[in-house]
């Protein structure tokens, strides 16, 4: 018998078609009906005008400046998330519990309230911002606040999907390994990391995706100019208040289409990564 | 009895080596968890602390003068009205959602769940674009709203729809992979004894993942009265009207009103405190029943 998409196998429990009726209903006037009117929106505009739209040199400027930096961030993420993973998981320490709650802060604050706090923790003449002033570095209102705003975002996905993976990491395949003579720098660059590469790459993608369209934490400390220091999501709106709906519909949806790539690849990279490394 | 000393003299000889191997010595220990906490706290710790020391610079009067104050009052009001809206709507398409995808098997399952978890890849900055396009002015119904004098976009059925479409997944992505591990045999056993469908749902569902439930509406609350990009797309900044606490606290930092912004935000610092103490608690009782692998 040949399966009929979202016709269930026979069983004994009911409901099936309420509840899946009430989920797809639901799904379509929410999300996907408002998502494909941007999509026909932007349809709309013809070739011409979608192309003169995504090379002006304001648009370029922003989509580097927010894949750039969210890059940067991700890779920050991926190297003290998972830092901050294997010392909440190996070491016991006094206090550990509280960081263990704590690394959800991002997830649970809201983001303008991040962003207000970062920015004046960053400003000149903010706590950290007046050593880096020091320096001779700006951090608020330039790039680099960008980065770390949207470093503090994305910290609890790398941390989040490396801890579960390095809790059931087998103890006695390193100590196979350490009596078969290798070293302990050998055995976390050949057992460890291997098991936990899958599951970093993951954090990695989910940080960088969450961080292309994060817009609240960034407008605060990015210090908006034009060119510079304006994030996409920043420009959509910038372009809605100038009732320039062609210019945010295009953006918006070249955007998405970059996310949902971004998805895709995210899950290319699983399969290969569980296929190469084993389960994850 | 020599033979026994010799015997227990390598076996701990044998777990000193393994020990050595598979843990690092003291100086790499204490150094990376000095690096650890000292990230967490220079990143985490510093901005919350930051926030509650500004709201109250000025004094205890000026910040209860500023979360008194009614354009305040007024956000605190919509924020929470927005959140007792969106919420259940979500809880209720949560359940849905779940009771489909996990007790039921059908091809095409794994593109439901794909779509379920949509709105997390998209801007919030979008989200709400998405509903300007439909609802607004130049909207494809736009005129007909206009027309029918019904207010979607800056109003608040709008803020309303964009904080629905960013919060979407919370529930039913903590739920699914939970119902999922339970299986159906409970609600099977209960129907093959007589009860009915509503009556398996409420005394052997619901019970088996009420934790899983509570935690993922902790979630959707939490980005409920939080949420920014989304709603300031939509919302138009009405103050007393249309300003939701997160916007509030963005006209009031725009304003120089420091104080009074931090004020505001505290209220918010307060509540993601809140939820990530009850979030703490949820999984250090209850771990064992809310969904086993957490991706968030």
């Amino acid at each position: 018998m040949r399966a009929i998409p979202f016709i269930p196998a026979r069983s004994i429990i009911p409901g099936y078609g309420l509840a899946f009726g009430f989920t797809i209903t639901y799904l379509c006037l929410i999300v996907l009906i408002p998502i494909a009117g941007l999509f026909i929106r932007a349809a709309g505009l013809g070739p011409a005008e979608i192309w003169a739209i995504l090379t002006d040199e304001r648009t370029v400027a922003a989509f580097k400046l927010s894949f750039g930096a969210a890059f940067i961030a991700a890779l920050i993420n991926a190297v003290f998330g998972l830092l901050v993973a294997w010392v909440l998981v190996r070491y016991r320490f006094p206090g550990r519990r509280l960081l263990d709650a704590m690394v959800d802060l991002p997830f649970a604050l809201p983001t303008a309230v991040a962003g207000i706090a970062l920015t004046t923790l960053f400003a000149p003449n903010g706590w950290l911002g007046q050593f880096f002033e020091a320096q001779g570095i700006k951090i608020a209102f330039s790039a680099a606040g960008v980065v770390v705003a949207l470093t503090f975002i994305g910290l609890p996905f790398v941390v989040r999907t490396v801890q579960p993976v390095l809790e059931d990491l087998d103890k006695e395949r390193e100590e196979a390994a350490a009596t078969l003579g290798a070293s302990r720098f050998a055995v976390l660059r050949r057992v460890i990391m291997p098991t936990l590469l899958p599951a970093l790459l993951t954090g990695f993608a989910l940080a960088f995706a969450r961080a292309v369209g994060e817009y609240g934490s960034v407008i605060f400390i990015a210090g908006n100019l034009p060119f510079k220091t304006e994030i996409v999501p920043l420009l959509i709106i910038i372009r809605l208040e100038e009732f320039d709906y062609a210019g945010a519909t295009a953006i918006a949806a070249a955007m998405l289409i970059l996310a949902f790539a971004a998805l895709l690849v995210i899950n290319l990279v699983q399969v290969w990564a569980r296929r190469r490394y084993g389960a994850a | 009895m020599a033979r026994l000393d010799l015997f227990q003299a390598m076996a701990a000889r044998s777990r000193a080596v393994a020990a050595a191997a598979t843990g690092e010595s003291v100086l790499p220990r204490v150094l990376l968890t000095t690096a650890a906490v000292l990230f967490l706290v220079v990143f985490l710790m510093l901005p919350l602390v930051l926030v509650f020391m500004e709201a109250f610079r000025n004094g205890v009067g000026v910040y209860f003068e500023s979360i008194l104050e009614p354009d305040a009052l007024a956000a605190v009001r919509l924020t929470l009205l927005v959140a007792a809206i969106s919420v259940p709507l979500n809880l209720v398409f949560g359940i849905a959602a779940a009771w489909a995808v996990a007790k039921f098997e059908f091809p095409g399952k794994g593109l439901l769940v794909t779509l379920i978890d949509l709105p997390f890849s998209v801007s919030p900055v979008i989200a709400g674009l998405v509903y300007v396009l439909l609802f607004g002015s130049h909207g494809f119904l736009g005129p007909w709203l206009a027309k029918h004098g019904i207010e979607i976009i800056f109003a608040v059925p709008g803020i309303v729809l964009a904080t629905v479409f960013v919060t979407f997944p919370f529930v039913a992505r903590e739920l699914i992979p939970l119902m999922e591990e339970q299986g159906t045999g409970e609600e099977q056993a209960a129907l093959s004894l007589g009860a009915s469908g509503w009556q398996t749902f409420r005394y052997v569902t619901l019970p088996n993942v009420k934790w899983g439930l509570l935690y993922g509406v902790l979630l959707c609350n939490a980005r409920a009265m939080g949420e920014f990009g989304a709603v300031s797309v939509i919302s138009g900044h009405i103050r007393g009207l249309t300003n939701t606490m997160p916007l509030h606290v963005e006209i009031l930092y725009n304003e120089y009103n420091f104080a009074a912004s931090f004020a505001v935000a505290s209220l918010l610092a307060f509540l993601a405190v809140v939820t990530l103490a009850l979030k703490s608690c949820l999984e250090w009782r209850y771990g064992d029943q809310l969904a086993a692998t957490r991706r968030h």
